[in-house]
């Protein structure tokens, strides 16, 4: 794989690849690498989703690929512009982990799971199935998605390289 | 921030002289826990995008050792102290006489004796801060984690998150005498708590 076909997606991101083009995010903690894949088309999206909900916003001008309420929404619109067929698509996701264990703890320590919740809800209320997930733990990790075969990639310190 | 929109020069030299009262205090534990002189830089103080932050430690991926305090009171944040495994490695042998091989994972006693130097390091950079402001500054029980940084700091960013994409980030390099291994103090206060800052050092909002 060449450089030319790795599409980063940053933190607070998302984008879309098609044709064999790789989308990639390093150093999920918290945050969850939700991708879509449509297996007909051959079309990818991905997102590195921050927080659970646009809800406890203050932000002047909206990231909606922060947020889990907005950024499915967003990356399904880019998807079906690309030429997805909604009924095709797949999730996988990845992340929402917590990073450092404290007893106690208030509800910003349990931000990882609160984004996995989140994510699931809105792809349950798109009717999107999740076909694979790596969720949870207290390690970090970094995917990789295939848009062509939609192999999902997962790597981390611990525990190496998986593919689901 | 609109916090910033006046003076900001000045409000940022404030929280540089934060850092480096904070720091200056750390140092000197570490030097004294090392029994050998350690060097620091003059803080940098800026707003940095999410992006960004893991960069000024090797990048998202690289692996830290990282000492995590959540700290509560009057002016809330978040604070780590990171280091590269080559300094824990120094930091373990010199004392405590263990030697680490490069890639060994860390044993129990290793990471407990890790966190409680991260634990004295960073409560020193936080009893000085509060000596200094008057402000309550409770840090909550350290956590340690040895996993890639852009995982580690995204947990640091999460209460700038709602605000928008950048966080103010006062990030202070210490290095130890000749060795060449570097530690950093992130110390990201949550976005409220600059107004309590500077109106318990005088420094004048408008």
């Amino acid at each position: 794989m060449t450089e030319d076909n790795l599409i980063k997606v940053g933190m607070a991101d998302l984008n879309v690849a098609s044709g064999g083009a790789v989308l990639k995010t390093t150093g999920l903690g918290s945050c969850v690498g939700l991708t879509l894949f449509d297996p007909d088309r051959t079309v990818a999206g991905m997102a590195h989703i921050m927080l659970p909900s646009s809800e406890i916003a203050r932000e002047g001008q909206l990231n909606i690929a922060k947020y889990a309420d907005t950024a499915i929404p967003e990356l399904l619109r880019r998807l079906l512009e690309l030429g997805a067929n909604k009924r095709r698509l797949v999730a996988k996701l990845a992340g929402g982990a917590q990073m450092f264990a404290f007893a106690g703890g208030g509800d910003s320590m349990r931000i990882g799971p609160r984004n996995v919740e989140s994510t699931k809800l809105a792809l349950g209320s798109m009717g999107i199935p999740i076909v694979a997930e790596d969720t949870g733990g207290n390690f970090g990790r970094t995917v990789e998605l295939n848009s062509q075969s939609g192999i999902f990639v997962i790597r981390s310190v611990q525990h190496g390289v998986k593919e689901i | 921030m609109e916090l910033f929109n006046h003076n900001p020069d000045f409000k940022m030299d404030v929280l540089r002289e934060v850092g480096n009262i904070g720091a200056g205090h750390a140092a000197t534990a570490l030097s004294r826990l090392l029994d050998k002189p350690v060097d620091m830089t003059v803080p940098t103080v800026s707003f940095v995008p999410f992006e960004e932050i893991a960069e000024r430690v090797g990048g998202s991926e690289e692996v830290v050792v990282a000492v995590f305090l959540r700290v509560d009171g009057d002016s809330p944040g978040n604070m780590f102290f990171l280091m590269s495994r080559v300094q824990a490695a120094i930091l373990l042998q010199v004392l405590l006489g263990i030697e680490v091989a490069e890639n060994q994972e860390y044993t129990e006693l290793q990471l407990s004796a890790l966190c409680e130097i991260g634990n004295i390091l960073a409560g020193s950079y936080l009893s000085s801060l509060a000596d200094l402001t008057g402000l309550t500054m409770s840090p909550s029980v350290p956590s340690i984690a040895v996993d890639m940084a852009g995982a580690i700091l995204g947990y640091g960013l999460l209460q700038f998150g709602t605000m928008g994409d950048d966080a103010l980030l006062i990030d202070t390099t210490f290095l130890k005498g000749e060795q060449e291994a570097e530690g950093h103090f992130f110390f990201i206060p949550d976005p409220q708590s600059f107004e309590r800052m500077f109106v318990s050092l005088g420094v004048p909002l408008e």
